[in-house]
C-alpha cells in the first residue's frame, strides 16, 4: 500500500537512474566519452593515457605467460576528428611485436597479421580483445608475471607514437592466438 | 528512498543523488522512512572504495558476505605481494563502482555492484613475508571452549567481500580468487548472511541464528566512540584496524532443548524485543544489581550480557550468519561468523573474549571452531593499492 502512495517519487528516481544506468553501463564499451572514467581505475592505464592526445588507451592489459607468444589488449581511443592508423607496434619485452586479427579461415579461427594496421575512425575506438584484433608479442625475452608493468610503443601512419604500460593480467582463454599453427583438439 | 540514498551513491556518479533526494523530497514522511524502492535500485547502489579508511567495516552491513582468506605460495615475495596487492586493489575498484574488472570474462555480472565492498586484512604471515614485523598474532587458545578446526582458521591474507546481492558477491569472490592464484592458495572460504535487502526497517538490530536480538551494545559508525574504538591511529597503520573473525558454530539442537526461560536467562535479554530482563526496551541499559524477590541477581552473575560489559573494553561487532548445510540426520553446521573490528585486539578484543570464555551461560550452546586475527590496513587513493602504507 505504502509503494503505491509514493509512486511519483519513485518515477522520478527511476527516470533519474536510466540516465545513472545509462553513463554506468558505457564504462566497458569504451565510447569516448566514458574512457576517462573507465581509464580512472587503472593506475597503468591513466598514467600513460595522455602520452599522446589524438589517441589513448583505455585499460591496457597483456596476457602473462611464462615463455613464447602472448598478446596485449585494451582499448584505442580516437579523440580527434580524423581517423588514425596504427601500424605497428613495440615492446622491449619481445624483439618481434605484430598487430593482428582472428579471422574465419575455412570455418576456423585463425589469428594473422591485419593488414593496413588497427584504423580508429576519428571520435571512434578500437577495441583490442581476445578472440578478436590485438598486439601480438611474438617472443617474449622473459616470463610476464601477473601485475607487471609492460612498456608498449605503437607507431601511427602519420608518423605519432603512443606509449603506455600494460599490465600482467592471468587469463585462460584466447587460445586461439597461441598456437596459430597447430590443431586445436576439442 | 533517503535511506538508499544515505547509504551510498549510485553507480554512474552524484547528479543521481540529487534527483533521488528531490524525489524523496516528494514523499510522504511516513513513505520516506518505509523506504520503498524501485526494482533495480538496491542493484546500482555503491560504496565508495577510496577513502581514509577500507569500506566495508563502518559500511552499514550488506546481506551478503564471504569472507576468503589465502595462504601465499613459498616463492610470493615483497615485490610479488605488491603485484598481487595492486591487481586485486584495481580488481575491487573497479567492480564496487560497478565496472567489470580487467580481463573480466563475466563483465555482465559486473553491472549490479549491490554495495559491494571487498576489504583486506593482513595476517602474520603476510607481514612476515615482507620483512615487516607483525602487528597482529593468533589469539591465545581458550581451551574451555574452543574446539578450533585448521579449515576455518589463520590466513596469511583475508578479503571480506560483501554485498546486497549474492551474485555479485560470488562474481568478485571468482574474479579475486582469480588474480590471487599466481600468488597464494585458498585456505578457507566463510559465507554469511544476514536479513535480506530492505526486509526491515534500517537499523534494526539482527537477530542470528538462534533467534537472539544480537548485536545492541555497538559503537555506532560515525560516532566519536565508533572512531575511537575502531581506526588506529598514527603509524604505517593509521586509518587502519584490526578484526578477529570467530567462527561460532550454535548447538542448535541442545539449544532446541532448552526452554525459553532458561534460553533468556543465559543471555540475560528477552527473546521477544532484545530488552534486558531488568528492562522494557531493547535500549534499556541493564541493572546489573537488581535482585529478584528470591534474592537472586535478575541479570545472572553468568549471563552473557554481564560477562561480555568489560569495563573500558569496546570492540565493533560486523556479524554474519552461517548455515552450511545439514547432516543425514538433519543436524545443522550453523551459527555466526563473529566479525569484531578493534584498534588494538589486545586491549579491546581480548579482555572481553577472555571474560566469556571464563564463564559465560551461552557457551553451553556455542562452539568456536574457527579462529583468525588480520591487519586491516587504511583505505587507498584512486592512484595506490591497499597496503601501500606498509609496502611501499
Amino acid at each position: 500500500m505504502f509503494v503505491r502512495r509514493t509512486v511519483s517519487a519513485c518515477l522520478l528516481a527511476a527516470a533519474a537512474l536510466t540516465a545513472v544506468a545509462g553513463c554506468g553501463g558505457s564504462g566497458d564499451t569504451a565510447e569516448p566519452a566514458a574512457a576517462p572514467a573507465a581509464g580512472s581505475g587503472s593506475a597503468a592505464a591513466s598514467a600513460s593515457a595522455p602520452a599522446r592526445a589524438g589517441l589513448t588507451i583505455t585499460d591496457p592489459w597483456v596476457k602473462t605467460t611464462k615463455k613464447g607468444m602472448t598478446a596485449a589488449f585494451g582499448t584505442l581511443v580516437n579523440n580527434s576528428d580524423a581517423e588514425i592508423t596504427v601500424l605497428s607496434g613495440s615492446s622491449p619485452l619481445s624483439p618481434k611485436v605484430e598487430l593482428h586479427e582472428v579471422a574465419d579461415v575455412k570455418g576456423k579461427m585463425m589469428m594473422r597479421p591485419k593488414e593496413g594496421g588497427f584504423v580508429i575512425p576519428a571520435r571512434g575506438s578500437h577495441e583490442l580483445k581476445p578472440g578478436g584484433d590485438h598486439i601480438m608479442l611474438m617472443g617474449v625475452t622473459g616470463a610476464v608475471e601477473p601485475g607487471a608493468q609492460v612498456p608498449f610503443t605503437l607507431t601511427l601512419k602519420d608518423g605519432g607514437k603512443l606509449e603506455f604500460t600494460a599490465i600482467g593480467k592471468d587469463f585462460a582463454g584466447a587460445k586461439e592466438d597461441y598456437q596459430p599453427g597447430m590443431k586445436h583438439e576439442g | 528512498m533517503t535511506d538508499l540514498t544515505r547509504r551510498g551513491l549510485f553507480a554512474g556518479g552524484a547528479a543521481a543523488v540529487g534527483a533521488l533526494a528531490a524525489g524523496a523530497a516528494g514523499a510522504t514522511p511516513a513513505s520516506a522512512s518505509a523506504a520503498p524502492l524501485t526494482p533495480g535500485d538496491g542493484g546500482r547502489a555503491v560504496e565508495p572504495f577510496h577513502g581514509p579508511h577500507q569500506a566495508g567495516i563502518a559500511t552499514d552491513p550488506q546481506a551478503h558476505a564471504a569472507f576468503v582468506a589465502f595462504d601465499l605460495l613459498k616463492d610470493t615475495g615483497r615485490e610479488a605481494v605488491v603485484r598481487m596487492l595492486r591487481l586485486l586493489t584495481d580488481d575491487v575498484r573497479r567492480l564496487a563502482a560497478g565496472h567489470p574488472a580487467l580481463a573480466d570474462t563475466e563483465p555482465e555480472l559486473a553491472a549490479v555492484p549491490a554495495r559491494l565492498t571487498v576489504t583486506f586484512g593482513f595476517g602474520p604471515g603476510l607481514f612476515r613475508r615482507a620483512g615487516l614485523a607483525s602487528p597482529v598474532e593468533p589469539l591465545p587458545p581458550f581451551k574451555r571452549i574452543d574446539r578450533l578446526e585448521e579449515r576455518w582458521s589463520g590466513g596469511d591474507l583475508l578479503l571480506q567481500i560483501c554485498a546486497d546481492d549474492p551474485l555479485t558477491v560470488a562474481h568478485a569472490l571468482r574474479m579475486t580468487v582469480k588474480d590471487a592464484r599466481s600468488f597464494a592458495r585458498v585456505r578457507w572460504v566463510q559465507r554469511g548472511f544476514r536479513r535480506g535487502l530492505l526486509t526491515q526497517p534500517r537499523g534494526v538490530t539482527q537477530r542470528n541464528v538462534m533467534g537472539q536480538v544480537d548485536g545492541t551494545v555497538n559503537p555506532r559508525p560515525g560516532t566519536p566512540e565508533f572512531d575511537r574504538a575502531v581506526w588506529i591511529t598514527g603509524g604505517p597503520l593509521g586509518g587502519g584496524t584490526t578484526l578477529v573473525l570467530r567462527r561460532i558454530r550454535a548447538e542448535m539442537e541442545t539449544w532446541d532443548a532448552a526452554d525459553r526461560t532458561a534460553k533468556e536467562f543465559t543471555v540475560g535479554r528477552t527473546l521477544a524485543t532484545g530488552a534486558p530482563l531488568t528492562g522494557r526496551l531493547e535500549t534499556d541499559e541493564p541493572d546489573f544489581t537488581r535482585l529478584s524477590p528470591a534474592g537472586f541477581p535478575v541479570i545472572a552473575e553468568y549471563a552473557h550480557v554481564r560477562r561480555a560489559r568489560v569495563d573500558g573494553a569496546t570492540i565493533f561487532r560486523r556479524v554474519y550468519n552461517y548455515d552450511d548445510g545439514l547432516s543425514p540426520g538433519g543436524e545443522p553446521d550453523t551459527g555466526l561468523l563473529f566479525a569484531s573490528f578493534q584498534a588494538d585486539v589486545e586491549r579491546q578484543f581480548l579482555p572481553i573474549q577472555r571474560s566469556l570464555a571464563e564463564a559465560d551461560l551461552l557457551n553451553e550452546w556455542t562452539t568456536p571452531t574457527g579462529s583468525a586475527v588480520f591487519a586491516v590496513p587504511p583505505g587507498c587513493s584512486p592512484g595506490g593499492y591497499v597496503g601501500e602504507t606498509l609496502l611501499a
